[in-house]
């Protein structure tokens, strides 16, 4: 109950956490009880999607966090999400075992195409999801806290720091591309076939996927509004507006930048294991500087520093990139351009801008 | 020969080592009367010797001014109290016991040193309230700052300090919307909150108004006593209107010292920093 505290005085938090309950009940109830025909019903394909929606809006509340009340505009948080999903998609790889391909007991596909003999010792331990589950958080954890104590410590600041985020994700990108890494090179880990012994098919298993990742992302806002109602929230948001004068003011800027980047990382990575299984594959794609770009573009459309306004960006843009994908595939590149440039000019506070000037009128 | 000398006062019995001593966290001690000691202090930038030879001393609970023409080195040298600029030679102790040249900035404002800016700065999107609550002296670290609360005696302190800096009905306003002049009190006001032993205050009334300015001048000299402050400007009807002792900066070291009479009739200030002005 201490946690819905820091709800007080979230009128958008609150609204936000009540529709995401709702259609956490709502979505399961209406794929499982309604027949297809249903004008009503939902299909198995569409609750995984609306799953994929609800871990990238995890993804931008974590964004939001480091962008709208520290400052930092991260261009890698893709990383993050990546290594996440990556972590997961090894535990997932394990899981086939003998059903793979070439039907080795212990090694996946793609290091039997390779020649090798035995599993590489990054591979061990993936095979227990508990120790999976950790390396989601910790690994994203560990490179955010290695990155941003050197990067933090020499005050990088502004359009520099955005640049090595960048050079970071474009960096890890390049090396998972290698089949030498020893992760299935340019085609990823896919070919999934079941989480916890329940198979990835099952409508079962796609629904509890999809609660999962909205239960993630109410337990992540909830974590995130914590820490931004906290005088470690006032802080971050003073080091944003004036890192010099808090720097005089006795904190230390370094530490408290670290901590919360590192915190925001780890939220990325859960958001990236959960998107896996539910979109059944994970590739070096998923490090592109463009999918970091794009994580930021949500976050800007829904509205910086509100945290809801992010999840709600991250909802809209996706939906109509799936739209626009579908229906007029060459535009959609020109249309998230469009989309950012008008946002930016005509609505800087994102379309929970919007709600938020009517709220203060009447 | 050197090597052995220098490894024979390593091993001094009576020392203990360099690094085993605590250099943070430490309470400032003033028991001989001097709060700030920087001796033989030099800093160059590219070659222009920004700081040179600056031998400067504050006795505890003083209030000095510190004037000097433009480049003369008085910010830089704020920087260097501060934690911001490091000297090329020369040594910084607040108090006998702490070294400000092995501290951070933050530490150096936990030890008790509060630094106003010459340009206001304040955290424009928090509260007057939010601004002190901030600058509140105690635990600032990570953790401890996650799940500070406020009592109700730290509660209490931010509505004197309010009432000190004279902005008790701004109190919910956000400090962006304050006038350039109340920035520049509340800045003083957070500096109040940090609880520092000395304040560095550069350029207080810089775009202030007459009244401001007396008010200024009063909440300046009130301060005095309590903490020591150091009050950098330009006005210089300000500076005779709440100096009682005033050094002259010139060319990164110190030209003059005295009250505002003697510096005035002083022949090389009159020169390089009175004489223009006298003339302007």
């Amino acid at each position: 109950m201490k946690m819905l505290n820091v709800l007080k005085a979230d009128r958008g938090g609150q609204i936000f956490l009540l529709l995401l309950l709702l259609i956490a009940v709502a979505v399961p109830l209406l794929n499982q009880y309604t027949t297809a025909d249903n004008p009503l019903h939902i299909s198995t394909y569409t609750v995984a999607l609306l799953g994929k929606y609800l871990a990238f809006a995890l993804l931008a509340v974590a964004v939001d966090l480091v962008w709208g009340y520290l400052g930092i505009l991260s261009l890698g948080h893709g990383a993050f999400f990546a290594l996440g999903g990556y972590a997961m998609g090894m535990y997932l790889m394990r899981q086939i075992g003998e059903r793979g391909v070439y039907g080795d007991p212990l090694l996946p596909d793609f290091m039997v195409f390779l020649n090798w003999d035995s599993l590489p010792w990054f591979w061990h331990g993936f095979d227990m999801f508990w120790f999976a589950m950790l390396m989601v958080m910790v690994v994203p954890g560990v490179l955010a806290f290695v990155f941003g104590w050197l990067a933090f410590r020499s005050r990088v600041t502004g359009v520099y720091l955005s640049i090595i985020t960048q050079a970071l994700t474009y960096a890890l990108m390049l090396a998972f591309f290698r089949n030498e890494m020893g992760f299935g090179g340019n085609n990823g880990l896919t070919d999934f076939k079941d989480i916890l012994g329940f198979s990835l098919q099952d409508d079962s298993t796609r629904i509890a996927l999809f609660v999962a990742s909205a239960l993630a992302l109410a337990f992540g806002y909830l974590a995130c509004r914590l820490i931004v109602t906290s005088r470690l929230g006032r802080v971050a948001v003073a080091i944003r507006d004036a890192e010099d004068r808090t720097r005089f003011t006795g904190y230390k800027v370094e530490h408290v930048k670290l901590a919360i980047f590192t915190f925001s990382a780890v939220l990325a990575g859960i958001a990236g294991a959960l998107y896996v299984p539910q979109v059944g594959i994970i590739n070096p794609g998923e490090f592109s500087p463009l999918n970091s770009i794009e994580i930021v573009i949500w976050v800007a459309v829904g509205g910086r520093a509100t945290l809801y306004g992010a999840a709600a960006g991250a909802l809209m843009v996706n939906y109509g990139k799936t739209y626009f994908t579908a229906a007029l595939p060459e535009v959609w590149l020109f249309a998230l351009g469009a989309l950012f440039v008008l946002v930016t000019i005509f609505l800087p506070k994102g379309v929970i801008g919007l709600f938020r000037a009517k709220d203060k009128q009447t | 020969m050197k090597a052995l000398d220098q490894l024979r006062d390593t091993m001094r019995r009576d020392r203990v080592f360099d690094f085993m001593l605590q250099t943070s966290g430490l309470e400032v001690d003033v028991s001989h009367g001097t709060i700030l000691y920087l001796e033989d202090i030099s800093v160059s930038f590219d070659g222009f010797k920004a700081i040179n030879n600056l031998n400067l001393y504050i006795d505890a609970g003083e209030l000095r001014c510190i004037i000097g023409p433009n480049g003369a080195g008085k910010t830089t040298m704020m920087d260097i109290i501060t934690g911001k600029t490091r000297p090329d030679t020369g040594s910084a102790y607040f108090g006998q016991n702490i070294d400000l040249l092995h501290l951070t900035e933050p530490d150096i404002a936990q030890a008790g040193i509060g630094r106003k800016f010459q340009k206001p700065t304040v955290f424009e999107s928090h509260t007057l309230f939010e601004n002190l609550e901030l600058a509140m002296a105690g635990d600032k670290r990570v953790w401890p700052t996650l799940f500070a609360r406020l009592h109700s005696q730290q509660l209490e302190r931010i509505d004197e300090v309010l009432e000190i800096i004279g902005l008790q009905e701004h109190r919910s306003q956000l400090a962006g919307s304050l006038s350039h002049g109340q920035k520049q009190w509340l800045e003083i006001g957070m500096l109040l909150m940090q609880d520092p032993k000395l304040l560095l205050v550069d350029e207080p009334v810089a775009g202030m108004t007459h009244q401001e300015m007396d008010r200024t001048a009063e909440l300046l000299t009130s301060l005095a006593g309590q903490h020591s402050v150091v009050v950098v400007e330009h006005d210089m009807d300000f500076v005779r209107s709440i100096a009682r002792k005033v050094t002259v900066l010139h060319q990164g070291s110190v030209l003059a010292e005295g009250s505002m009479n003697e510096v005035q009739n002083d022949p090389r200030v009159v020169e390089v920093y009175l004489g223009e002005q006298g003339e302007a």
